[in-house]
């Protein structure tokens, strides 16, 4: 077998990267050119962290994107004579290199990376914003109305924080559940959220005007009747995407773990803004109570809460490789980087080439959405 | 204060119960004791197998009734041998009560564990003072080189240590342990050979520097980070106090001014977020007694889910539970104690 040199991987893998680097550097330079435009965005970008931040994440945003021509393999490919192939071996038949070497099973380990962010990427976000929506669909009424409504629901909120996490994944996202409603009817609870927030959103603001209200609600419907049936049932109208029972019951599993973090955030926020002159104001006006919640404390809340998303969709990314770390839910073949951690830490006595792509595949990505908190943070401290 | 803890006592009695609840239905779901009777039968044991060895066990008498037995508040019926007529234990490595009697977790008899083919007790309890070991390793490195770190860089805000040592923090909380203890066991274990990238050897032999340092800096990593930012958020907060600057115009050394003035009122709040770190810890300690196969609480727990243990999870949970409100209590408790501006009510 031959072999590439050190550098000529290096060299290699760069030119492998060209789309996804042209890409960050249209974004950044016009990022950095209009920056005083871009309000919030504009001066995160212009501080060191979030400079780095948005770096890393746009970098494998579009590492995401141009995955299939930045990876030169398929991910679930196998080359047999490639199996355990150091980095920089050279497959013979299509003259390609596997630029980080092959796994145990023969797989190209630099196209694996590139295809787990995919996974990574669409998961992560997608449930950290139900889970969001869970968390201010009942933390608001918790922190505003209190009473039993705050007692019962905080209590709920605790009872699953005392949860130990594993065994809660064990649980809920074990093979054998899938043969139970359980996660399906986990799942519907936790998707009717994200539509029932935009339903009453624009209930309590728009009331005054008919046709607006109209436009958004039958809009609001139409999205979500459609996400819904995509995700809970796997019955996609238009056959766009695709949900396996499997991929819902992490959506579930990790919406739950994560979610009454949020409430808890959310509660206490409002416990805070309630008190608030504008909030009194509004109240005196005669406001219904989901108007103040939805239009008055919410957006005033937005802030520490889009911080705490930015850390939340990292702390997510750590579940779900965790998951993956555990093989579950996930299946055995699947690219996404904590599988590959798991099937590569075995061995790692013998090959260690496996083991290190993913495991900082991880650490980046989780370190720009740090990052990205961070300078959020501090942005919102300077006013 | 009496009335306080009572109340507190009483929510972590219900959190309990509502808990153990949860997870005796989940493991009690139909797969999952399905899942049972295929690993204590053989691996191609027909249905009527199976659903004759789930009756001859007692797993289908009513779902309650098994519940109120494992508590201990509803009696334990001997399992009878349908064709002798005589008391035969269900499992020949745990004796079992041939008469009716009370015989739950409130009468401190836990069950028995199908994986492991012993009493739970007996498994658990090594397990415990393993992991009980771990931690204290864990938390005695991460504690205080977390408070050293947040101390440091606290007390300049917006120097160049700060933002070095902030960069450190950010770095440490983005790296998970299965992340960090696949990246050092590489380095110390793989390349250098100065560590063993296995803690198996340490129940046996004891544990020493070579098998037990990778297991411990793996979750101290993590969590580093996390404290050592909140000791300098509260550090940062303290210094920009009126006593710190009437104590430096005064005459005092920047030193001594950190060290007896900003130090003990900087320490309240990293007090509470440390105690908040040990159910978050727990899960880390799973993580890495799997990755090092050191035979621990976690391993127990990950061993019994991928059995179905039900014994055995329901007591791990148990345990993680307890954890969880006793280490809130004494946050709480102890928050109060330290902030004398906080009252218990």
């Amino acid at each position: 077998m031959e072999f590439m040199s050190p550098f000529a991987i290096v060299l290699r893998v760069l030119i492998q990267f060209i789309p996804v680097s042209m890409a960050m550097a249209v974004l950044l330079t016009v990022s950095l050119l209009f920056k005083r435009r871009l309000g919030l965005y504009g001066f995160i970008i212009e501080t060191g962290t979030g400079f780095a931040g948005v770096s890393i994440l746009s970098f494998w945003l579009f590492t995401a994107i141009f995955a299939a021509s930045v990876a030169p393999f398929d991910p679930l490919g196998q080359i047999v004579s490639m199996k355990d192939a150091l980095p920089g071996a050279i497959e013979a038949n299509s003259g390609l290199p596997y630029l980080l070497g092959g796994d145990k099973l023969a797989r190209d380990v630099f196209s694996r990376m590139v295809f787990g962010s995919r996974i990574v990427l669409i998961i992560a976000p997608l449930a950290t914003f139900l889970a969001l929506s869970v968390g201010i669909m009942l933390g608001l009424p918790a922190g505003y109305f209190g009473k039993r409504i705050d007692a019962i629901l905080s209590f709920l909120a605790n009872l699953i924080l005392a949860f130990p996490i594993i065994l809660l994944f064990y649980l809920l996202v074990s093979p054998g559940i899938l043969e139970t409603p359980i996660p399906y009817a986990l799942a519907g609870f936790f998707f009717v959220f994200p539509i029932v927030l935009l339903f009453t959103l624009f209930w309590s603001g728009y009331r005054a005007h008919p046709k607006q209200l109209a436009l958004r609600l039958v809009l609001t419907l139409l999205a979500g009747g459609w996400l819904f049936a995509t995700f809970v049932f796997d019955s996609d109208p238009f056959h766009i995407l695709r949900v396996s029972p499997s991929t819902l019951n992490i959506f579930a599993a990790v919406a739950l773990a994560s979610g009454p973090g949020i409430f808890r955030i959310v509660r206490s926020l409002t416990l805070d803004i309630k008190t608030r002159e504008y909030v009194q104001a509004a109240q005196t006006r005669g406001e219904t109570p989901w108007f103040i919640m939805l239009w008055e404390i919410l957006p005033n809340a937005r802030g520490p809460l889009i911080v705490d998303a930015c850390l939340r969709i990292g702390y997510t990314t750590i579940l779900i490789g965790a998951l993956g770390y555990f093989g579950l839910g996930m299946p055995p073949e699947s690219p996404d980087w904590g599988t590959a951690i798991k099937e590569s830490s075995r061995l790692m006595r013998a090959f260690v080439h496996p083991a290190l792509p993913p495991a900082l595949a991880m650490m980046s990505f989780v370190l720009g959405l740090n990052l990205l908190a961070d300078a959020l943070r501090e942005q919102s401290l300077k006013d | 204060m009496l009335a306080f803890f009572l109340r507190r006592l009483g929510v972590m009695a219900l959190t309990m119960l509502c808990l153990t609840f949860v997870v005796f239905y989940l493991v009690n779901l139909e797969p999952n004791l399905r899942k049972l009777a295929i690993s204590q039968t053989e691996m191609h044991a027909s249905d009527e197998h199976i659903e004759s060895w789930l009756t001859r066990n007692g797993y289908r008498r009513p779902f309650l009734e098994r519940y109120a037995a494992w508590i201990g508040v509803w009696p334990k019926k001997p399992n009878i041998d349908a064709e002798t007529g005589k008391q035969v234990s269900r499992f020949t490595y745990c004796e079992e009560p041939s008469v009716v009697v009370y015989a739950g977790v409130i009468e401190g008899d836990f069950g028995c564990s199908t994986k492991f083919k012993t009493k739970v007790a007996e498994k658990l309890l090594p397990a415990l003072r393993a992991t009980g070991l771990l931690m204290f390793w864990v938390m005695a490195t991460m504690v205080p080189v977390a408070l050293f770190l947040g101390i440091l860089s606290g007390m300049r805000e917006g120097s160049k240590l700060d933002r070095a040592l902030s960069v450190v923090s950010i770095v440490t909380t983005s790296t998970p342990e299965y992340v960090s203890g696949v990246v050092l066991t590489i380095i110390f274990g793989t390349w250098l050979g100065w560590l063993n990238g296995s803690a198996a050897s340490a129940t046996g032999d004891g544990i020493t520097f070579y098998n037990f340092t990778l297991p411990v800096i793996t979750p101290a990593i993590y969590g580093m980070g996390y404290i050592a930012r909140m000791t300098r958020a509260s550090m940062v907060e303290v210094m920009t106090a009126q006593y710190i600057r009437t104590a430096r115009l005064k005459g005092l050394g920047f030193y001594a001014v950190v060290l007896k003035h900003a130090l003990r009122n900087a320490l309240i709040a990293p007090f509470t977020v440390i105690m908040l770190q040990f159910p978050w810890l727990l899960t880390g300690v799973v993580i890495v007694e799997v990755m090092f196969r050191y035979q621990g609480f976690g391993l127990a727990l990950v061993d019994a889910a991928g059995n179905n243990d039900i014994d055995l999870m329901l007591s791990c949970s148990l345990v993680s539970v307890l954890l969880v409100l006793v280490t809130q209590l004494i946050s709480d408790v102890g928050y109060a104690f330290l902030n004398p501006r906080i009252r218990v009510q």
